[in-house]
């Protein structure tokens, strides 16, 4: 296996009593995958271990971009995270959460306006910008995660059951976003996701975990 | 029979709810009866006139100063070391964990004589030498017993390098006849019988108090926070500055608040390490001892009353704090 952003092989976690058995994957520069698989088979577990958010022993070689990133901080991997409950960092803006991690890297600011405000225009954030988190319904929500999860022009972008929770309404508004978002940006995704109908509606190619 | 309405013999009998709530009310009462005669027979033993002529004497304003000098300086020292503490608890899985815990409420269960009183001894009784010794001594312990279970290279490191360094300062004081009371005393921080050694003598229980106030703000604030922080190029430190702490705040500022309420009750520590010299040493809580000590007890009531206010002011604080959705 070689030549995708993203290459997964033989990965193995340890996480508890639970184990993840040996995984393999490949995704191609601007691809998007979905990851689906019933409940407690480790999705949520491998996207962890590609983020590098799992602690504890993680077996097999977790390659980006041709990169082997095992053993590199989460911050270090160049990987935008939509996390399944959202987790909006609540004493700051939207604005604030979007720049976040272009501030971090030290970007200019007026590089910081211009990828905000460019955000904020694409995600439908325009008139929320100065807005606390508590203030933002789910759909809302979903749109910051995903501008901030953006901000950085990650080179992998992964979305963990970024719409569970939401009404079919907000569902679909935010799912055609998203896709929008990825095709905009370039950038590739793996989104792991329950729903067959949300994958074929996102995904360039389904992969089921068993 | 009617549609709609239920017969009689359809409705189920259950017993009525007024027993279980009239024993509820009884034990409530009971108790907040028995609070209630506490501040009650304070009220009733001095008079307003006898009250305002003890908080004008000097001596008693001076304790009223140092009273809320030494609570506010405890607060804060329990607050700097509490927020860390508390973190590490929190969030790092560690062998030895359960033991550190024990370890930190060891001030909250001893009687807090036992704080002083081991205050007096390693100030005024043990060489220098030894107290480094002993500190080199626990530090190789850790250290080994990590090692053996194979914990954090950088840990170990640390508290190899500690021992290094403790038993160094262990020969370097070998020689040297001199209390941990006369060193300090000569860089220009006295302790015992002196108003530094009432913060001293406050700040254990204080301070367990508020790692356990703060362990429970961070276990309530979630670590995807940080997890997400971190993927946005945070280092630990960073998110915890950058996200942790401002969500703590209200935590922070609850730990404090009891910390000071804390260290306002202490009295056994700071009267055996500290001493209850008037004019010097002499904080509210050794104030009504002496007041007692000297036959007033008007003016011990008084200060009492004192000191139900502050203290009760002090818990309305934290639990307004509470109340507000912070992660108290």
């Amino acid at each position: 296996m070689s030549g995708g952003i993203l290459v997964l092989e033989q990965v193995t976690v340890q996480a508890g009593d639970f184990v993840l058995s040996p995984f393999s994957l490949e995704i191609r520069e601007g691809e998007c995958v979905a990851l689906m698989g019933p409940s407690g088979c480790g999705k949520t577990t491998l996207l962890e271990t590609v983020c590098g958010l799992r602690e504890g022993p993680v077996g097999g070689r977790v390659v980006l971009d041709g990169l082997e990133v095992k053993n590199l901080p989460p911050g270090a991997r160049g990987i935008g995270l939509v996390p399944q409950d959202v987790v909006l960092f609540p004493s700051l803006t939207v604005r604030e959460q979007i720049e976040f991690g272009p501030k971090l890297h030290g970007w200019k600011p007026e590089e910081i306006k211009e990828r905000v405000e460019s955000l904020a225009r694409d995600l439908g954030l325009e008139g929320l910008l100065s807005r606390l988190p508590e203030g933002l319904s789910g759909g809302e929500a979903r749109r910051v995660a995903l501008g901030r999860a953006l901000a950085l022009r990650p080179q992998l972008l992964c979305l963990d059951e970024a719409l569970s929770g939401l009404d079919e309404a907000r569902h679909d508004e935010v799912l055609g976003v998203i896709r929008k978002m990825i095709e905009r940006e370039g950038v590739t995704a793996l989104h792991v996701t329950h729903s067959k109908k949300e994958a074929e509606a996102i995904a360039d190619r389904v992969v089921v975990m068993d | 029979m009617e549609k709609g309405i239920i017969s009689d013999q359809k409705i189920w009998r259950v017993r009525p709810e007024w027993p279980f709530l009239l024993f509820l009310v009884f034990v409530v009462a009971a108790y907040l009866g028995l609070l209630l005669l506490l501040v009650g027979a304070n009220m009733l033993t001095v008079s307003w006139s006898q009250a305002s002529e003890i908080l004008k004497d000097a001596d008693i304003q001076h304790s009223i100063t140092l009273t809320f000098v030494t609570c506010t300086a405890t607060a804060i020292l329990s607050v700097l070391v509490s927020v860390p503490v508390g973190y590490l608890l929190s969030r790092y899985q560690f062998r030895g964990r359960a033991l550190v815990d024990t370890f930190l409420d060891i001030p909250i269960l001893l009687p807090p004589l036992i704080v002083g009183l081991s205050l007096l001894i390693l100030f005024n009784r043990i060489p220098p030498s030894a107290c480094c010794g002993m500190l080199a001594g626990g530090a190789l312990i850790a250290a080994i017993w990590g090692a053996a279970r194979k914990g954090n290279g950088i840990v170990i490191q640390f508290l190899v390098g500690s021992a290094i360094l403790f038993g160094l300062l262990s020969f370097v004081f070998a020689g040297s006849q001199r209390s941990l009371e006369g060193i300090v005393s000569e860089v220009g921080f006295p302790m015992t019988f002196h108003p530094l050694g009432v913060v001293l003598a406050q700040f254990p229980v204080a301070a367990a108090f508020a790692v356990r106030t703060m362990r429970t703000t961070f276990d309530q604030i979630s670590p995807r926070y940080e997890e997400v922080a971190m993927t946005l190029g945070c280092n630990r430190g960073q998110a915890f500055m950058r996200v942790v702490l401002p969500l703590a705040g209200k935590g922070i500022v609850a730990a404090g608040t009891m910390a000071w309420a804390r260290a306002l009750g202490e009295f056994g520590p700071i009267l055996i390490f500290a001493g209850a010299t008037r004019g010097r040493t002499e904080v509210l809580a050794t104030s009504v001892f002496l007041e007692i000590n000297i036959g007033n007890l008007p003016g011990a009531a008084a200060l009492s009353l004192l000191m139900i206010l502050l203290a009760v002011s002090t818990l309305l604080i934290v639990r307004c704090l509470a109340g507000r959705g912070g992660a108290v």
